[in-house]
């Protein structure tokens, strides 16, 4: 089956590896007899309104960030309609941040978003930094990876986290909340990247965007030795930094 | 406010600490008796550095400094009496330290890391700033490039007598010469251009008005000739180049250095491009410290390499070449080089993740590894992030039974050598702290002097 990912803006917003995370999608879509098929959309390009699969957003640092804050709300209707429909979204710190109404910086400026996830970010004064574990219950596992953001992100009344921390800081340090996840779209701030540590978590959006495609979802496990080592080590650090600060 | 302690009281005293760390083995005592004189009178610096003769002189750069400040020091030492904080100890600690040893020197050289640069050249007020290149480094412990570029913008602002030694193929580095006595320094060699930005290219964007710079030739990184195509903002004016550029792989480097007093043809035994832009801003500092091209050109051929950047070690019948790694743009150079020299089959590679390697380590999956997987028989993956490594190169195409994982750094160094033939090199990419503890391991085993021997 041909996975279709968008992967929105690759040249600004690719801040923390988020190579990393296509290329493991792309290498588990491949050992399952499948195949990952990653256009990039960057400024000014149109969205392929029913054409993608998984929709990929990254990171970026501020200026990046700025710079294509305006061009995503262009795009907010293809996307929206996108989402609406069933296809899956994969969104990374700053990317996570867009996908989310507003962010509103120190001074009080406002950089707009697309209100995809039911939430909303603040910049706050001290950066949160460190290695994170959450226990993801919906899913029954753990998820493990490295945080990085001044933001802190509030989610609406009954929104759903894509996790609660067992150590870090997590959406704003203060909720107990990481993340958050509305049909098919998944936002966090976890990177470090996040899918070689965490497979279950890849297979999960693989099996995501299979369903969109309309191919079988079924994916076979692999030996993930490897994976999980780092998975151990990342949430030993975490772990290491005792309480959820 | 405290009365100062008499200064030579103090030192003498300090001195003294740093000789009995040294003795209880801690770690070469490079930088304690900076902390206390730093903790005790951070006032005592700058009255330390103002009894050199002929002054101060600071280098930095995310990549590079250590080694431009000893080819810096290399070209000056015949002609004038150095203070060098030759042991990489670059924070204002480090540099207390070494300003505890002035002796009977006459003038300051400090490698400054990005981030103390400003309290530094607050300080010391040096004379002149050798800046090389700002890459994404850390974003951790140093934030985002954006910041650092920000904090040195207004540092240099506060020095309008120093002269500005800079790298004018870094658009924001090169930027700092507007409004500044300035000497730029860039290269110019076309045919040595990448055919597109690497995927860790960081300062694409215009440094005005954000578009994407159009680059005539991009050599090491964002570095190169860049120009806007909006509002035109451009690379300066190059008062020094590096001209006919020869790689000659791992064995070295030649290029003609151009300069307003005159063009040399230089031979470097470094290896790679980012080693000429290091000889490039090192000759270009000592042209204008006042030295002459001769001197710059005995002194750069003279240079065989800095602590632990590139370095080749006998290890009975076998070499160990170890380069250092510790981030995206010094990492696709240091595999540029070994591919276009003589690409390892076997390599031991150690990613760890102490504060000063950085905690985060998804640096590793920005990256170019690719380029070095084609020929790799064998990869020893190492250090405290070993498992996360190994998945690097995993997902970059090596099979996974080509692939040991092995975090102790002295068991990976023996796995390493073991498939490595009697007569052969064997190729190590460290980061910073295990570079520190690979070379203690092999120093303890008699082959190599331990850097604080060598750096006194
Ligand atoms: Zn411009």
């Amino acid at each position: 089956m041909r996975i279709r990912v968008g992967h929105l803006y690759p040249d600004y917003l690719n801040i923390y590896a988020d190579r990393g995370n296509i290329a493991v999608l792309a290498e588990r879509a491949r050992l399952r007899g499948h195949e990952l098929d990653v256009h990039a959309i960057g400024m000014r390009d149109p969205v392929p309104a029913g054409e993608i699969d998984l929709f990929y957003v990254g990171g970026g640092q501020d200026r990046e960030q700025a710079l294509v804050a305006h061009d995503l709300v262009e795009k907010e209707k293809p996307l929206r309609d996108a989402a609406e429909e069933g296809a899956a979204f994969l969104a990374v710190c700053g990317g996570y941040q867009l996908l989310g109404r507003f962010y509103r910086d120190v001074a009080g400026d406002e950089l707009p978003g697309i209100g995809l996830l039911p939430l909303h970010t603040v910049a706050g004064q001290r950066r949160m930094i460190g290695d994170v574990l959450l226990d993801c219950d919906w899913a029954g596992q753990t998820m493990a990876g490295f945080e990085n953001h001044a933001g802190r992100t509030i989610l609406d009344e009954g929104a759903a986290p894509l996790g609660r921390v067992i150590s870090g800081f997590g959406n704003n340090g203060a909720s107990g909340a990481e993340g958050c996840r509305w049909k098919r779209v998944y936002g966090t701030y976890l990177h470090g990247p996040l899918l070689p540590r965490n497979p279950w978590f890849a297979d999960h959006m693989l099996a995501e965007a299979l369903a969109h495609a309309g191919g079988p979802t079924e994916l076979a496990p692999l030996p993930d030795e490897l994976e999980r080592a780092a998975h151990e080590v990342s949430a030993q650090r975490a772990r290491a930094r005792g309480g959820k600060h | 406010m405290r009365p100062p302690i008499p200064l030579a009281l103090e030192s003498a005293a300090l001195r003294a600490v740093g000789a009995l760390s040294r003795v209880a083995g801690r770690g070469g005592g490079t930088t304690l008796p900076g902390k206390l004189l730093w903790k005790l009178d951070p006032g005592a610096i700058d009255r330390l550095a103002s009894r050199l003769e002929q002054g101060s002189v600071l280098v930095s750069a995310t990549n590079g400094k250590t080694t431009s400040a000893a080819m810096v020091a290399e070209i000056l030492r015949p002609r004038v009496r150095i203070a060098h904080n030759s042991s990489g100890a670059n924070l204002v600690s480090g540099i207390a330290s070494t300003l505890l040893h002035l002796g009977d020197a006459q003038l300051g050289l400090f490698e400054v890391d990005e981030a103390a640069l400003p309290e530094v050249a607050r300080r010391i007020e040096p004379r002149a700033l050798l800046l090389g290149n700002l890459f994404r480094d850390q974003l951790d412990r140093y934030g985002e490039l954006e910041l650092v570029a920000a904090l040195w913008r207004e540092a240099m602002a506060s020095l309008p007598d120093a002269e500005l030694v800079v790298n004018g193929d870094d658009p924001q580095v090169g930027d700092l010469a507007r409004g500044h006595r300035a000497r730029v320094f860039g290269v110019d060699d076309p045919r040595l251009a990448r055919p597109a930005l690497q995927h860790a290219a960081d300062s694409k964007y215009c440094l005005r008005c954000g578009t994407p710079y159009d680059y005539a030739a991009a050599y090491v990184g964002h570095l190169g000739d860049y120009r806007c195509p909006k509002c035109g903002h451009a690379r300066p004016p190059l008062d020094v180049t590096a001209r006919d550029i020869e790689l000659h792989g791992l064995d070295g480097a030649a290029f003609t250095l151009a300069a307003p007093e005159g063009t040399v043809r230089v031979k470097l035994a470094l290896p790679g491009l980012y080693n000429v832009y290091n000889a490039l801003g090192a000759g270009s500092l000592a042209l204008t410290l006042g030295a002459g091209l001769d001197d710059v050109r005995a002194g750069l051929e003279r240079f065989s390499a800095a602590f632990g950047r590139f370095e080749r070690i006998e290890i009975g019948d076998r070499r160990l070449l170890m380069l250092l790694v510790k981030n995206p743009a010094g990492a696709n150079e240091a595999v540029r080089t070994l591919v276009e020299g003589r690409a390892p089959s076997v390599a031991v590679v150690a990613l760890n993740d102490a504060i000063a390697d950085g905690r985060d380590v998804s640096w590793i999956w920005d990256v170019d590894f690719e380029p070095l997987v084609a020929g790799l028989d064998r990869l020893v993956a190492t250090g405290s992030r070993a498992a996360e490594l190994a998945l690097r190169f995993a997902y970059g195409g090596l099979a996974r039974e080509r692939i040991d994982v092995v975090p102790s750094l002295e068991a990976a160094l023996d796995r390493g050598l073991e498939l490595t033939p009697a007569g052969g090199e064997l190729v190590v990419l460290p980061t910073y702290t295990a570079m520190l503890a690979l070379r203690k391991i092999v120093a303890g085993r008699g082959h190599v002097s331990n850097y604080w021997e060598s750096a006194a």
